[in-house]
């Protein structure tokens, strides 16, 4: 059988700086996946890799069934990779209008300007950013931007869908609204690779977990599985706070499970 | 469905597009209605208005700070020099240097532009200097620093002042349709996105590298045209004439003084600019570059968006609490006065691209 | 053998004037993340003021080069302050467009006020003959005038409180503006440096080589060239760099031709700048 993603051995180094070390994982359809990994784990760098912003200097991408792990980032938006980014990149001097409407001409379907209008209202609707659609880009606060960069992904009608840390910097109401929105993506068959610091977000939402540390997979499994895992804990805390982990992950779990 | 009626309506004939015209239709009139001082004056205009127009797809839309227009110039003049020379037909030597300077520009492009801001600017003025030095030395084919003599167009000086205006014209219409078509096509779209966020337009699939070619190219194909034009229409060209740094700085401030990435800027300030240089600079013949230096220096210190980039509309609608971001089109609060100014040329502001 | 250490010998002391011309380019163009087009003309300006006054009031060169440093560090400062601080944040296209401008009109000036006429200043102080290698002495004492302002460039930049200053803003200006840092007065200052930089070169080369308006451009294409082999905003990267093109052109014009040396430091600068679209050595992040 096929996966959507199989990324293969996967490493990347810097100079002397390894960045990922033989990452090995696959994603299936539908899936909700979680990474995590404490602050310089290599996440994002992950993510640049399999979007074609970086080239792995050891493994391979193979994303539904095409190996794709030179591909330049223009290829993987058009073979159905989008991704949002942790730090937000709009066209400042474009209108919201425009900044998702080239998400879905040049990567999306849209056969026209026009076309791709009509498409990038759909997405703006569909995110809450429809009344703000003719202003500029560089007007949004920043939860508003978060909201851009996800409609501007959707409407390149990706397969896969990475997002990179898009709760950062919102608060409980915004994550609320947030958390809502990407279980609807996720029920359009959209797979989605969530990249979090926020727990609260991942175990709500993720049916698997996988962890980065030093750039390396350290573990993969179940949301609860994965943070009982005394190697996620000491990665995240070091020995001393592995206890108070396992409790509280517990009780997050209740919570949401 | 409710959507629709939010978007903006797409654009179809404009009031600018006949001003236009007319302005063209002026132009070519000239022959009829004044001496051949105006001829001379109109075909001037039309040539600046092609040069500019092209510099805007590199300089304009993509953002790309291009100083190269005097290598393409030069190079059109001396493929069409050389192949008249030869005994090609003049507008076949016309046409002949417009796709070989687009053929070379392409080339160019390709490696060029993996450069980037000051490092692109360097590189495209460097070009200049490179086809300079090989038209100086490689004088079998160019006469070297003596120049190349074209065969003069036979039929009289007015006859010929007709042919070289309408031959101006016609390509500062191609370069205009060219440029309407660009404006709204994806290739625009994609331009300007480049323009804004290169990594960011990388990302949603425009291929960069290909696009920005094509832009560099577009930017060349035209002035190829012109140089041949120039070639034949003054029947000497010298190395330093040909690759002159003056027309490389000329025609991005006539760009900038209309309007960055408009249809209509480059146009509005190239017709500006030779008037000006016309009626002001012929009084002040020593000092002429150094008043081209003021214009410049006035324009981007108190005009940095052009004519065309003051929002007109402004002044009935609300403002947009919008932080004016750093950038070439951040020219909105100095252009009051400006604004009185360009009155008349409010028509053409609508066509801007904002 | 003598020929080539005589080549060598040339290479050196034109390139000990190329680092000197280039350092405060590449000063400006590091820290000021700015391309000053009149670089070239500066180097001109004062090449015609040491020259005058040594033709009509018998100054030495040598001795003028302190008033021409100063006069053009002045002049150097009042653009920077009056004109180019006002743009200095904003694209390329604007601010290569403005200083490009302002060369344009300093050009004409100089050549209505000089004329295009080249002038050389001729001390006929001999020659250091060692073995069949000639060193002319007054182009052995510009070599070593260039090398020492380039020195004390380094040092100044290293060591004085302006200095340090300097190379704050050059790394970070928005922190250094928090640290206090009077960011537009350091641009002025480092821009007036610059100008002083090319003046007093421009004084040392009047002894060596005729000036004459018309070098401008050539003058900073070399600046270009330079900054472009050795790394921006770096005085030993321009000295590599400039001793560096220096040798490259004495051996081009040797077995080439001097005609040819032009094209070839144009075209070794495309190269480079293809291979490495950000400079040799150049930092990434200063575009």
């Amino acid at each position: 059988m096929s996966h959507l993603l199989e990324v293969r051995n996967l490493s990347k180094s810097f100079g002397g700086l390894q960045a990922t070390k033989d990452v090995s994982f696959t994603l299936e359809e539908g899936e909700i996946v979680g990474l995590i990994g404490p602050n310089g784990a290599g996440k994002t760098t992950l993510v640049n890799l399999i979007t074609g912003v970086l080239s792995p200097s050891a493994g391979s991408i193979v994303f539904r069934g095409r190996d794709v792990s030179r591909q330049r980032p223009w290829q993987a938006a058009r073979s159905g990779l989008a991704r949002t980014f942790q730090i937000v990149q709009p066209f400042p001097q474009m209108t919201v209008l425009e900044n998702v409407a080239a998400g879905a001409l040049f990567a999306g379907a849209a056969s026209s300007r026009a076309q791709a209008e009509r498409e990038a209202m759909e997405h703006l609707e569909f995110v809450g950013l429809a009344d703000q659609a003719l202003r500029p880009a560089t007007a949004l606060t920043l939860p508003s931007r978060k909201r851009l960069e996800l409609a501007k992904s959707l409407a390149m009608k990706p397969k896969l869908l990475l997002l990179d840390e898009v709760n950062a910097g919102l608060n409980t109401a915004e994550i609320d609204k947030a958390l809502a929105l990407m279980r609807t993506i996720a029920a359009r068959g959209i797979t989605i690779l969530l990249i979090e610091h926020l727990m609260k977000v991942v175990t709500s939402l993720s049916t698997r977990v996988l962890v980065l540390h030093h750039g390396e997979l350290i573990s993969q499994g179940a949301p609860q599985a994965v943070l009982e895992d005394p190697k996620v804990v000491e990665a995240y805390l070091g020995s001393k706070f592995a206890a108070r982990l396992a409790a509280q992950a517990q009780e997050t779990g209740v919570e949401h499970v | 469905m409710s959507t629709s009626a939010k978007l903006p309506a797409r654009r179809g004939l404009r009031p600018a597009h006949f001003v236009f015209l007319a302005w063209a239709l002026l132009l070519a009139a000239m022959p009829f209605l004044a001496d051949n001082y105006f001829v001379r004056l109109a075909t001037f205009v039309a040539m600046y208005s092609a040069l500019a127009l092209s510099w805007n797809f590199i300089g304009g839309y993509t953002g790309y700070p291009s100083f190269a227009t005097a290598a393409f110039v030069g190079l059109g003049s001396y493929t069409g020099a050389v192949l008249q020379n030869a005994g090609a037909p003049m507008v076949v030597a016309w046409v002949c240097a417009t796709l070989f300077t687009g053929l070379v520009a392409a080339l160019i492009g390709a490696a060029i532009l993996r450069m980037k801001g000051h490092y692109f600017a360097v590189g495209s003025i460097t070009l200049i200097e490179v086809l300079h030095q090989v038209a100086s030395l490689w004088s079998s084919v160019t006469g070297g620093g003596e120049g190349l003599n074209v065969p003069i167009l036979a039929g009289g000086p007015d006859f010929a002042g007709r042919v070289f205006l309408y031959a101006m014209l016609v390509t500062m219409l191609l370069v205009w349709a060219v440029t309407l078509w660009v404006d709204r096509s994806k290739l625009g779209f994609g331009l300007r996105c480049i323009s804004q966020n290169e990594d960011a337009a990388d990302m949603v699939g425009i291929q960069v590298n290909r696009y920005k070619t094509a832009a560099f190219t577009l930017s060349a194909l035209f002035c190829g045209t012109v140089g041949a034009i120039y070639a034949s229409w003054v029947s000497y060209i010298s190395p330093s004439d040909a690759f002159s740094v003056l027309l490389t700085l000329k025609v991005p401030a006539m760009a900038m003084l209309g309007g960055l990435g408009t249809v209509y800027g480059p146009i509005v300030g190239a017709a500006a600019f030779v008037l000006m240089e016309e009626t002001i600079w012929a009084h002040f013949l020593d000092y002429n570059q150094a008043i081209l230096g003021v214009v410049i220096v006035l324009l981007i210190l108190f005009l940095p968006g052009g004519f065309l980039k003051i929002d007109y509309r402004r002044l009935w609608r609300r403002p947009l609490p919008v932080r004016p971001a750093a950038s070439v089109t951040a020219g909105g609060e100095k252009g009051d006065k400006a604004e009185k100014a360009a009155a008349p040329l409010a028509t053409f502001a609508r066509e801007g691209r904002s | 053998m003598e020929t080539y250490i005589q080549i060598i010998a040339n290479g050196l002391m034109l390139g000990a004037l190329y680092a000197c011309i280039a350092v405060g380019f590449s000063l400006v163009w590091g820290v000021l993340n700015v391309i000053n087009m009149l670089h070239g003309s500066f180097i001109v300006l004062g090449g015609y003021l040491a020259f005058f006054a040594w033709a009509q009031l018998g100054v030495s060169p040598f001795v003028m080069l302190f008033v021409v440093a100063a006069a053009l560090f002045l002049l150097g400062f009042l653009i920077q302050y009056g004109a180019i601080n006002r743009v200095v944040s904003k694209p390329v296209l604007l601010t290569l467009t403005l200083t490009f401008g302002l060369d344009l009109i300093l050009y004409n000036f100089m050549n209505v006020v000089f004329e295009a006429t080249p002038r050389r200043i001729t001390l006929d102080l001999g020659s250091l003959g060692i073995g069949e290698v000639m060193l002319p002495y007054d182009r052995l004492l510009a070599m070593l005038l260039a090398l020492a302002m380039t020195g004390i460039l380094y040092w100044v930049l290293r060591s004085s409180r302006i200095g340090r200053a300097i190379v704050a803003v050059r790394m970070d200006r928005d922190a250094a503006a928090l640290m206090g840092i009077r960011v537009n007065k350091v641009y002025a200052i480092t821009f007036g440096i610059s100008a002083m930089m090319a003046g007093a070169c421009g004084a040392l080369m009047a002894v060596v080589y005729p000036i004459t308006t018309n070098t401008t451009g050539l003058l900073l294409g070399k600046a270009f060239t330079i900054c472009v082999i050795g790394g921006l905003g770096s005085v030993p990267g321009a000295l590599v760099g400039g001793l560096a093109l220096g040798l490259i052109e004495s051996f081009a014009g040797t077995w080439l031709g001097a005609q040819y040396a032009i094209l070839i430091g144009s075209l070794l600068m495309l190269t480079l700048l293809m291979v490495r679209p950000t400079g040799l050595i150049g930092k990434r992040g200063y575009e």
